[in-house]
């Protein structure tokens, strides 16, 4: 026994003890994870193979996606409302993250002044709830009581103002803006953070080299900043898809006027929970979360497996 | 594993109120929608009833209408819904009936204070169970600005002729906005317009049942023609009517701002207390003078027993005080507007809900036509009537589209008994 042992400890001399520790301390946050996303999650993807056939639960194979995309009306719905999606995410990759790193690069210019303030002052939007964001835009754009129409006509553009949010061809642009305006700090900031993270040794050779200004922003500082503009790409992506609380607290859950604004997660919330009279289907709104999950896993491996490894990285 | 965790997550949320419930009196709680009754209900109605129960208390917690029945369904499956239910009128009611979560309330002391009729909108197809007290239905109309009327010198219109030309008047003289709506949230435009003009040409209860018996379509001319009506009201909207809400709408009439708002009697009490004006109420004009008049007389309101509640006894008792003529005379005056189903005749104080009232004696009355069982399918009969009265007013739907429409998802799920 004691041989068995001492010959153990000479087959392996570096044997350290059983680290418990780790388990223990992972235990908390990996049981709260565990019960609050993983469990809901696994969940919700089981429901979507289930129905309630004759008042029981049953499961039903593929039969509630076939009625997703066979559906005439659902599937319209469903159709519209990725499509919403797909604009509000375009509108966010064209407008939100340009923007963002635009406003980096100015930041990250030394002799700017009042940076620290400007770069709170944008950022600060994205600290503020959903609810007071809508709340505020929905009352600057109302045609009744807002700011907007007031302050364009005192610049002589009244003609160009319009209901924005009551109108199908202008309103899910204008929510997309909100949104766009209420997030841009998250962008500007990871970009800021990647644009001091070059060291300036690495600038000073390219002002050596005769490389300044403009082309010194294209050749040297974008290629080094390109992977945090792809994380940020993702992080817009999954948020996009995701997206409910802005259309809700500033279209109500119908993403009127006439489903213009209605987007995966309002059409989800109407499906899931109900509204008004519209009774809530579980398992129809289970079926269309476990879409929504399906096209984000897509586009998040689309990201890692495809675009990350082609990126080349550099070090410093 | 995982019945275990989720043993322990329904564990940690059901208890935690079971221990405090344990006190001497026992807790009531009334799930709501009107958010806007909260007052009435915490100052006038609830220490009237616990003045004569002391040991009950009642809480009443109000939520957003739109939102009320997803949550208190979600609410009634997980076990965690109050005592006392608000029931809407119908099939939603119906639906949480059959479901097992709304008590049958035959043989409650107080029922037989209502009619078959007052009944109608909490009773089974059958008609051999009820499942809630009813409490109140309200009247669809117009509410206008005494004040602007005189100042344009225009009359109460009564066809449809002349709401139009008391309309063109209004618009001419350019003080007030004509017509205080919006179609943002869309339900105004259905149930402040289509529902509330509609029974003029679909006939009330005649067009409603053939509706049901499908011997009428949405297709036929009575129920697209009030499309076209409300088209008509466009430019009478304020401007950039298209972002309007409820509560700016609401807010443009009771500021004096607008001349008249279509309405449902459920605007009486919060237009009291915000309007310093006088007001007045006529019924949808009728097509050509002497038509019978139609209204929207909507069984709206009633409260049922949440069949898992835990202190059922209290509940009967906070309910048959309901059905009681005292609880009708108590609510139609704290919330005029509300009126009481109660088979006892009720004395209110309120002008204005006089008014609404008497339309009852000379009009025919009828209920919205999709609450009842063609609204029990998908899509949702109510929310496409929502959804195509918003466009038709904007523009972006014909009258015909929006009858085609509505009719092609009805027939989706929908077969007439033949």
């Amino acid at each position: 026994m004691s041989a068995a042992e001492t010959d153990d400890i000479d087959a392996v001399p570096a044997r350290r003890p059983a680290r418990w520790h780790i388990a223990v301390f992972l235990a908390p946050a990996f049981l709260v994870y565990t019960a609050v996303m993983i469990l809901p999650l696994i969940e919700t993807l089981r429901l979507s193979f289930f129905n309630v056939v004759a008042g029981q639960m049953q499961f039903v194979g593929l039969s509630n996606f076939q009625t997703l995309f066979g559906d005439p009306r659902l599937s319209a719905d469903f159709w519209n409302a990725l499509r919403n999606n797909v604009i509000f995410f375009i509108i966010h990759m064209l407008v939100q993250n340009p923007i963002g790193i635009a406003l980096a690069a100015m930041l990250s210019i030394p002799k700017l002044r009042f940076a620290a303030f400007y770069r709170s002052a944008i950022f600060v939007p994205t600290l503020l709830s959903f609810v007071i964001v809508g709340f505020i835009w929905k009352l600057i754009l109302s045609p009744i009581w807002g700011i907007a129409p007031w302050l364009m006509d005192l610049v002589g553009m009244k003609w160009a103002f319009a209901p924005w949010l009551g109108k199908p061809e202008t309103a899910l642009v204008t929510v997309s803006l909100i949104s766009v305006w209420q997030y841009v700090g998250i962008p500007m900031m990871l970009i800021y953070a990647a644009l001091l993270n070059i060291p300036d040794e690495v600038l000073e050779a390219a002002e050596c080299d005769g490389i300044t200004g403009w082309s010194q922003f294209w050749k040297i500082k974008l290629p080094l900043i390109l992977p945090s503009i792809g994380i940020i790409s993702v992080l817009t992506f999954v948020g996009n898809f995701n997206a409910f609380d802005l259309i809700y607290t500033v279209q109500g859950a119908l993403g009127g006027p006439n489903g213009a604004t209605d987007i995966l997660g309002t059409l989800l919330y109407r499906t899931f929970f109900g509204f008004q009279n519209q009774m809530g289907d579980r398992s129809m709104g289970a079926t269309i979360a476990t879409v929504m999950f399906l096209i984000i896993l897509a586009g998040v491996s689309l990201y890692l497996f495809v675009i990350q490894r082609r990126m080349r990285r550099y070090q410093f | 594993m995982t019945r275990l965790m989720k043993g322990m997550l329904l564990a940690t949320t059901m208890l935690a109120p079971a221990g405090l419930a344990q006190a001497q009196e026992t807790q009531l709680v009334i799930e709501s929608w009107r958010n806007d009754d909260l007052p009435i209900w915490q100052e006038k109605i609830i220490p009237a009833f616990e003045a004569k129960n002391p040991n009950i208390k009642v809480t009443f917690a109000p939520m957003a209408p739109t939102e009320y029945n997803s949550a208190v369904n979600a609410k009634l499956d997980a076990g965690t819904a109050g005592d006392l239910i608000t029931c809407r009128p119908f099939d939603l009611s119906l639906a949480m009936f059959e479901k097992g979560q709304l008590a049958p309330l035959n043989d409650l002391k107080g029922i037989e204070n209502f009619t078959d009729v007052g009944k109608s909108a909490w009773t089974t197809d059958d008609g051999k169970t009820t499942f809630c007290v009813p409490m109140a239905s309200v009247i669809h109309g117009f509410i206008y600005n005494k004040k602007a009327f005189e100042e344009v010198g225009v009359e109460v219109p009564k066809t449809e002729e002349e709401f139009f030309a008391v309309l063109d008047k209004f618009k001419e003289n350019g003080t007030y906005i004509p017509l205080a709506m919006g179609t943002k949230d869309q339900w105004e435009a259905a149930t402040m317009g289509y529902y509330n003009i509609g029974p003029n040409y679909w006939k009330g209860e005649d067009g409603r049942k053939a509706l049901i018996a499908g011997t009428e379509k949405l297709t036929d001319p009575q129920w697209v023609e009030p499309y076209a009506t409300l088209a008509k009201w466009k430019p009478y909207l304020g401007d950039g009517f298209e972002a309007q809400t409820y509560p700016d709408s609401q807010n443009l009439f009771t500021l004096g701002r607008a001349a008249i708002y279509p309405a449902g009697s459920w605007e009486i009490a919060p237009f009291k207390s915000q309007a310093d004006f006088e007001m007045g109420a006529f019924p949808p004009p009728v097509k050509k003078a002497g038509d019978t008049c139609y209204i929207s007389d909507h069984n709206d309101i009633g409260i049922g027993l949440n069949a898992k509640s835990a202190n059922a006894d209290a509940a009967k008792t906070f309910l048959s005080w309901v059905a009681s003529p005292e609880f009708a005379e108590l609510y139609a005056n704290a919330a005029p507007g509300f009126f009481s189903l109660n088979s006892t005749p009720v004395k209110m104080e309120d002008k204005l809900a006089q008014e609404f009232v008497s339309w009852r004696e000379n009009c025919k009355t009828t209920i919205r036509p999709s609450a009842a069982i063609v609204g029990r399918g998908q899509p949702n009969l109510d929310l496409e009537m929502w959804r195509v009265s918003a466009n038709v007013i904007n523009g972006s739907e014909t009258p015909e589209q929006a009858g085609a429409e509505t009719q092609k998802g009805l027939d989706s799920w929908y077969k007439p008994a033949k």
